[in-house]
């Protein structure tokens, strides 16, 4: 049967590819000094849904809350099959915290379900790479009143509204049976995610919000001006919605800065250095000497 | 950033955009306006939300499809390149199995919706042209050799478009493009190889129900485990030689049987198949009699090119391997790429890569031009409109062109890789001959390549009459006329000059005995792609000016001229001294 999914994404700093001056003096993170990606696991929570839309049949619609960039990774979603992209963007949002974050998630979750039905499963991923705080996932799930299931690997079973799911867990997995509707956080380790499709990604290209149309312009000025292109792609299903805290109804002391009771009180500066290389000889001696100094340090045994 | 074979190849992508398709792309999508005349077709829906807007559209189009197969490419398919030759294909009770990485590969294809991208957009396909696909063809085979027989037979897609009824194609190709299915080219037998106009396999006409139906044996057919096979065989019974011949469908089913697949030297993930088939259901494609001289050629062009394009890829993973161990590898205190023997090696490499590609390039947009004139003109006829003299002119040209151009693709390519994958292994020394590094794959995947679709020696004889014809003076005398900047002129004169004793050269052979002609052939095919390739290489440093195409075109010349002019020395000369005493050598 059909289930309709709404799925929770990030866009995070790439932590792979680091520079200096990441991190701000007051322990947040410099966003403008690091390019940003999809957060991994965010892409093993959008395959997931994607999988049961293929084999079910219902509607994958993508969320994200974030600045007017953000609109990169909802152009992703829809490149590898997402039906729908809401991007929530506005000021007032700025700053928030994992609580602040969670309410205005699950206001956004109420408001697609007045416009489009109900919503059968939430998926998010596990944790993002920037915070690692696992917690947006499963306070979203408080807010909005339905069972989480963490660490979700695989989906064993779905029929009607019941749903059995494998949590990968530190020494095994566990089966756990839950009614719909219900959220689930899913790990790294649930699938691979599909690429790109090559049709979609040119069926989708020019999917853009309001906020992106100067830009598209500037590329494409075939178009002449914003109302044509307005109406190229509005033709084409192709404006991506901004929704901002007044369209979700949110009480604006619970949103941003002023809705974030979490502080940063202190940030240290790890930094790793890599002493100078050493020779050990080929000998039984310098090996074992080497293992020593391996095990009293912790590295090994 | 992540690997993408795309966006690491510079050359690559300065050859893509710089593609002159203006003309072939405004034909191919109908004026741009494709979408609005497809409205009872079954993918309408999709292509008027695809076809591109106009020429920069299509080749922002392009880039994004180049770049997901990039991707796919160095995160999906190199990575597991030498497991897919260590495993290979494998056969048992008439099942092939492909390596796991293979079939890996194929699902990371079918997920990306990346295949029948060449298809026109009524059967589901991207309408993308040829010199693209060459593109793609290159970076595959960069990533694994062998994948691409499997990749590259889309040709097989093609050929049916090309030729087969409304109905079967309509049946079969959007099945391509969905990537359900995958093609085989199945025209070799074992006493027809290079001879196909004497090949054996029947196909007979049941005149009560109008079947044809196929019997008899192939062998070498490269992936024949593939789904849909393009099968050329005998319809005219009592027929002899080629005019004998038409081409059809088979679906594979239970009257297709796999008997044994070979056991190669290279390309071990690309099973090579004998295939008998016992009374198997065909459809004719394209006209009786017309199988080799129309549809086989034309899907054997077509095949030449993305195998010349297969050798490139393969050999620029190899000069990437031999640069990458010569910067670190250390002999006599200093790393050995500052040693003038071996950076002269890498240099020579690097310059024949970026010449085949700028001739496999120059072919294709040859190609692409003459096919989007056809349709065009088909178009026309069906509107029952006049004929277009400027265009006939202009398809007349492009196929004159396409007809040299693609046999000497192939043949520079296929040698060219050959010669850098010995080199590749050559900079790495004894370690390039041990199996835990790639040199030594790349040396036995690109050894195919000059063999098949055509021996290299095959190639010499379908470019000759063309090219004695001097058929490409048009470009020659074109590129002659023109200027270029200070740096190039010095060369500029050696090469008008070095241009001057090729056309020398054709006319001796022109004139002479038939033998002199295939005997000699190939030293002219030597002559004619240095002398032609310095010229796009001059080009594409008067296109752009930057300093380091001036100075690849000064290096490829510096290398290539004088060896051009040693074969001219030989040609006109005729020493024809080793034919006649040849049974006695030989004795």
């Amino acid at each position: 049967m059909p289930y309709k999914s709404v799925v929770l994404v990030k866009q995070v700093p790439d932590t792979k590819n680091i520079s200096g001056d990441v991190m701000t003096p007051e322990g947040t993170i410099n966003r403008t000094a690091l390019p940003t990606v999809f957060n991994p696991e965010d892409l093993n929570a959008l395959e997931m849904a994607l999988q049961v839309r293929d084999r079910e049949g219902g509607e994958v619609i993508v969320l994200t809350m974030g600045p007017p960039a953000a609109a990169d990774i909802l152009r992703d979603s829809l490149f590898r099959g997402a039906d729908r992209v809401i991007l929530l963007s506005d000021r007032r949002f700025a700053g928030a915290d994992t609580l602040a974050t969670s309410y205005a998630l699950a206001c956004a979750i109420r408001t697609l379900e007045r416009s489009f039905g109900p919503v059968d499963l939430v998926f998010a991923g596990r944790q993002a790479i920037d915070g690692d705080t696992a917690q947006v996932g499963p306070q979203t799930a408080e807010k909005l009143g339905i069972p989480q299931i963490t660490y979700a690997e695989a989906i064993v079973k779905l029929e009607g509204p019941s749903i059995v799911v494998q949590r990968a867990l530190d020494h095994g997995t566990e089966l756990v049976k839950c009614s719909l509707p219900c959220l689930l956080t899913v790990v790294g380790s649930a699938n691979e995610p599909r690429p790109a499709s090559v049709r979609r990604r040119i069926e989708y290209k020019l999917a853009a919000t309001k906020l992106e149309y100067k830009g598209l312009l500037a590329k494409w000025p075939a178009f002449g001006g914003e109302e044509a292109l307005d109406a190229y792609l509005v033709e084409r299903g192709l404006g991506i919605a901004v929704w901002s805290a007044a369209d979700i109804g949110a009480e604006e002391e619970k949103l941003g800065l002023a809705g974030s009771p979490t502080q940063v009180y202190k940030v240290n500066f790890v930094v790793l250095e890599s002493a100078d290389s050493r020779e050990i000889q080929p000998t039984p001696e310098g090996i074992a000497s080497l293992v020593q100094e391996l095990v009293r340090e912790y590295i090994v045994g | 950033m992540a690997d993408n074979f795309y966006l690491d190849n510079p050359d690559l992508r300065f050859r893509v955009e710089k593609a002159d398709l203006g003309f072939v792309v405004g034909l191919k999508e109908r004026g741009y306006s494709y979408a609005a005349t497809l409205e009872n077709a079954p993918s309408a829906r999709n292509a008027s939300r695809f076809a591109p807007r106009d020429f920069a559209d299509a080749q922002d189009n392009w880039r994004l499809v180049l770049e997901i197969l990039g991707e796919i490419c160095a995160s999906v398919i190199a990575p597991r390149a030498a497991e897919a030759d260590e495993e290979g294909a494998s056969y048992e009770n008439g099942v092939v199995t492909y390596a796991k990485a293979t079939q890996a590969a194929i699902e990371a294809f079918r997920k990306s919706e990346i295949l029948g991208c060449m298809l026109p957009w009524e059967y589901g396909g991207l309408n993308l042209p040829e010199t693209v696909y060459q593109a793609m063809i290159e970076m595959v085979s960069r990533a694994e050799g062998g994948l691409m027989t499997i990749f590259g037979l889309q040709e097989i897609a093609s050929t049916i478009n090309e030729f087969a009824d409304e109905a079967t194609k309509a049946s079969y190709l959007p099945r391509f493009s969905r990537g359900e299915v995958f093609g085989a080219m199945v025209l070799t037998e074992p006493d027809a190889g290079s001879d196909l106009g004497s090949v054996q396999c029947r196909a007979s006409l049941d005149e009560a129900t109008g079947k044809w139906r196929v019997n008899g044996v192939k062998r070498f057919i490269t992936n024949g485990n593939a789904d849909i096979h393009l099968v050329l065989a005998r319809s005219e019974e009592g027929s002899k030689d080629a005019r004998g011949l038409s081409m059809f469908l088979v679906e594979r089913d239970e009257t297709v049987r796999i008997r044994r697949i070979e056991n190669k030297l290279g390309i071990h993930s690309s099973p090579t198949c004998e295939i008998q088939y016992t009374d198997s259901p065909a459809i004719l494609v394209g006209k009786r009699r017309f199988g080799l001289m129309r549809c086989a050629m034309a899907l054997m062009n077509g095949a030449r090119l993305a195998v010349a394009a297969q050798a490139v890829g393969i050999a620029e993973a190899s000069f990437r391997e031999a640069l990458r161990y010569a910067g670190e590898r250390s002999q006599f205190g200093k790393s050995i790429v500052s040693l003038p023997a071996v950076s002269r090696m890498l240099v020579s490499m690097k310059g024949e890569i970026e010449a085949a590609r700028a001739l496999i390039f120059e072919t294709s947009v040859w190609v692409d031009t003459l096919k989007a004139c056809e349709q065009k003109q088909e178009e026309l006829e069906k509107a029952g409109a006049p004929s277009d003299p400027v265009l006939i002119a202009r398809k007349k040209q492009a196929s004159n062109l396409a007809d040299i151009l693609t046999p000497l693709s192939k043949y520079y390519a296929t040698e060219m890789g050959n010669r850098v994958c010995y080199k590749g292994m050559q900079v790495h020394g004894g370690v390039g001959y041990m199996r835990e590094f790639n040199a030594e794959r790349h040396y036995r995947d690109v050894r195919i390549t000059n063999i098949y679709e055509g021996t290299s020696q095959l190639q010499v004889v379908a470019a000759m009459g063309k090219m004695l014809g001097r058929g490409l003076d048009v470009l020659l005398d074109a590129w002659m006329a023109a200027s270029v900047p200070e740096e190039l002129a010095a060369l500029k004169i050696r090469l008008v000059a070095t241009t001057g004793l090729f056309q020398k050269c054709c006319d001796a052979l022109h004139g002479a005995e038939r033998d002199a002609v295939e005997y000699f052939g190939a030293d002219l095919m030597d002559m004619a792609a240095a002398v032609f390739n310095t010229w796009l290489l001059v080009r594409d440093a008067c296109v752009v000016g930057e300093a380091r195409k001036i100075e690849m075109a000064l290096a490829y010349a510096a290398e290539q001229l004088p060896k051009a002019e040693g074969s001219a020395a030989a040609i006109l000369l005729l020493d024809m001294s080793a034919i006649s005493a040849k049974d006695r050598i030989l004795a």
